[in-house]
């Protein structure tokens, strides 16, 4: 309903997904004691351009590792990570993240915090205007370009915050449980406007987080994490047909049959503990 | 009040600018306006209590009389002005320009941090007045011994105030940047330096009050001019009244080159809960 209409403002971009292939990827950290914590071990994966894939895990697993290398912020090592066929080492150009906070800069005003990546990228900045204009109103800001940080709620944020990333026209979108400080009700309707965000440029998106239910609502593919040091105890492949409405989904047997079995895998590994 | 509007206007468009100009405007005049009152209060006391206490002008003068006397000796008053405040401004400006790259410096060296940071500590220890001689008889009696004291008194807040708001960036916003490619300079100039401004800003407040009192305290020790010298011989003449016309002065360029840093931060800097 609303949702479709806030489409439709949009101009269709084509932009295809950048696949991602990781191979043999460990990262240790040396903490201050000159000890190792290992806190990816030998992990081999690939991602379809375009696909969506969550990944779920307990805390301190390595998702958040996993993104950082990704993202090229550490280094990797062992192994490789490679981004349409190029490895990274430093942060690269098909890539936007979105972090659990906002990380808006207060002193600039919602327009040009979207605009930052573009200023960073010395891209012209008025040819993107329009298009961060066309960002807010699709996650239903439109009007609060002059708007400041301050002046807006933690949901309003984060919309700010995925419209910054997704202007990057990123090839491949990484996002570390930006859902995770909503309310339910704000989590909901930002679940609803990914989807359909992403819809419109179909990126590969690596999207973290601890809501079991959100992974399988939104991914093509669930990845479950094993307690540190990480690897993937489940690669589950979601098969829902798209555009996915809200409570259809949650009506779902299937869906239903989803979470189960990761949750089944939590409570294997006791990260779950049944009473 | 004005942002709990903009939540709950939620999904609709944001035309809410109007509605936080008119919230500031509402501010309670008493509040706006304490700060004078309560000035006038004293001033006003002070003016009655004088006579009452029948104390004599060489001991305390009232306040009309010393208006009275900054009236008459305006020339005066701004001629030494001019001298202090070119003291100040420059000592202060003096402290920027060495203050600021030492705290960079600090920032982005570990090693340099480790082995100028105690020095800098131990030095602040000092009391820059006991200095205040030396310099006098190292540099002479002009303007050169007032300036060095008002950049050694002013420089520390300047160095730390800027070494610790660069210190207390969220290191996730460098995270963000970098992923968007950006160099250390972009990072600098479009992060490390917006996000560190307003404690930068504090520290200068501080320095420049600080810078006052350096100046005239090297004015005090040795000088022909400026505030200070005038206050020493008002005082040697029992002047009192003089007296007190010249520290209002100084209080007065104080609070005003206060406002000056205040005023300029407006311009560059964002206060992050401007819009409260
Ligand atoms: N900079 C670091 N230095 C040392 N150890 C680290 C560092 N960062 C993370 N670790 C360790 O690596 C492991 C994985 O951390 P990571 O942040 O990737 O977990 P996570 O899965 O994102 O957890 P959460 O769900 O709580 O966000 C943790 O055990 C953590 O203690
Ligand atoms: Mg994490």
């Amino acid at each position: 309903m609303k949702q479709d209409q806030r489409v439709n403002f949009m101009n269709a971009i084509t932009q295809t997904g950048a696949a991602v292939s990781i191979a043999r990827l460990s990262k240790a950290y040396r903490t201050r004691e000159d000890d190792e914590v290992l806190a990816l071990d030998q992990i081999d994966l690939d991602f379809e351009p375009g696909s969506f894939v969550a990944v779920v895990g307990p805390s301190g697993c390595g998702k958040s590792t996993l993104l950082s290398l990704l993202a090229g912020l550490i280094g990797v090592t062992e192994g490789t990570i490679s981004i349409d066929g190029e490895a990274i080492s430093k942060p690269h150009p098909k890539i936007g993240v979105v972090f659990q906070s906002d990380l808006l800069l207060y002193w600039r005003t919602v327009l040009d915090n979207i605009l930052l990546p573009i200023e960073i990228k010395k891209l012209d900045v008025s040819r993107y205007r329009l298009r961060a204009e066309e960002l807010l109103t699709q996650v239903g800001l439109d009007g609060f370009g002059n708007k400041y940080p301050s002046e807006l709620s933690g949901g309003m944020r984060q919309r700010v915050a995925i419209c910054r990333a997704f202007i990057q026209e990123p090839g491949l979108l990484l996002m570390d449980e930006p859902f995770g400080a909503l309310d339910a009700l704000t989590r909901e309707q930002m679940i609803m406007d990914l989807q359909s965000m992403w819809l419109r440029v179909r990126n590969t998106v690596l999207f973290i987080t601890h809501g079991i239910d959100e992974a399988v609502f939104l991914a093509d593919r669930v990845l479950v994490m094993s307690p540190r040091p990480g690897r993937i105890d489940l690669d589950l492949k979601i098969e829902m047909p798209r555009p996915r409405q809200w409570n259809s989904a949650h009506e779902d047997k299937a869906y239903h049959g989803y979470v189960r079995q990761i949750r089944d895998i939590f409570e294997a590994k006791g990260i779950l503990v049944a009473h | 009040m004005a942002s709990t509007d903009v939540v709950r206007a939620g999904r609709a468009t944001g035309n809410q600018g109007k509605v936080m100009a008119k919230k500031k405007s509402r501010e309670p005049w008493l509040e706006r306006y304490s700060a004078l009152l309560l000035t006038a209060a004293v001033i006003v006391a002070w003016q009655i209590f004088v006579p009452l206490a029948g104390l004599s002008k060489f001991v305390l003068p009232t306040p009309l009389e010393i208006a009275g006397r900054m009236v008459t000796e305006w020339r005066l008053l701004l001629q030494n002005s001019y001298v202090t405040l070119f003291e100040v401004v420059s000592g202060f400006v003096v402290s920027v320009l060495i203050g600021v790259p030492l705290a960079l410096s600090i920032f982005y060296s570990r090693p340099f941090e480790r082995a100028i940071y105690p020095i800098l500590v131990a030095f602040q220890t000092i009391p820059k007045v006991a200095l205040a001689p030396l310099l006098v008889l190292y540099l002479g009696y002009g303007w050169a011994p007032k300036i060095t004291l008002a950049f050694l008194i002013s420089f520390f807040p300047i160095v730390i105030s800027t070494v610790v708001g660069l210190q207390s960036l969220d290191k996730n916003l460098v995270s963000l940047v970098r992923s968007m490619g950006a160099n250390e300079w972009q990072t600098f100039f479009k992060v490390r330096l917006p996000a560190a401004l307003p404690s930068i800003f504090g520290g200068f407040k501080v320095a420049i009050s600080l810078a006052v009192i350096g100046a005239v305290i090297g004015e005090y020790v040795a000088a022909e001019r400026g505030l200070g010298y005038l206050q020493l011989q008002a005082n040697s003449l029992f002047d009192t009244t003089l007296n007190f016309a010249t520290v209002v002065t100084i209080s007065i360029m104080g609070v005003l080159l206060y406002f000056v840093v205040d005023f300029v931060e407006r311009k560059v800097a964002y206060k992050r809960d401007a819009a409260k």
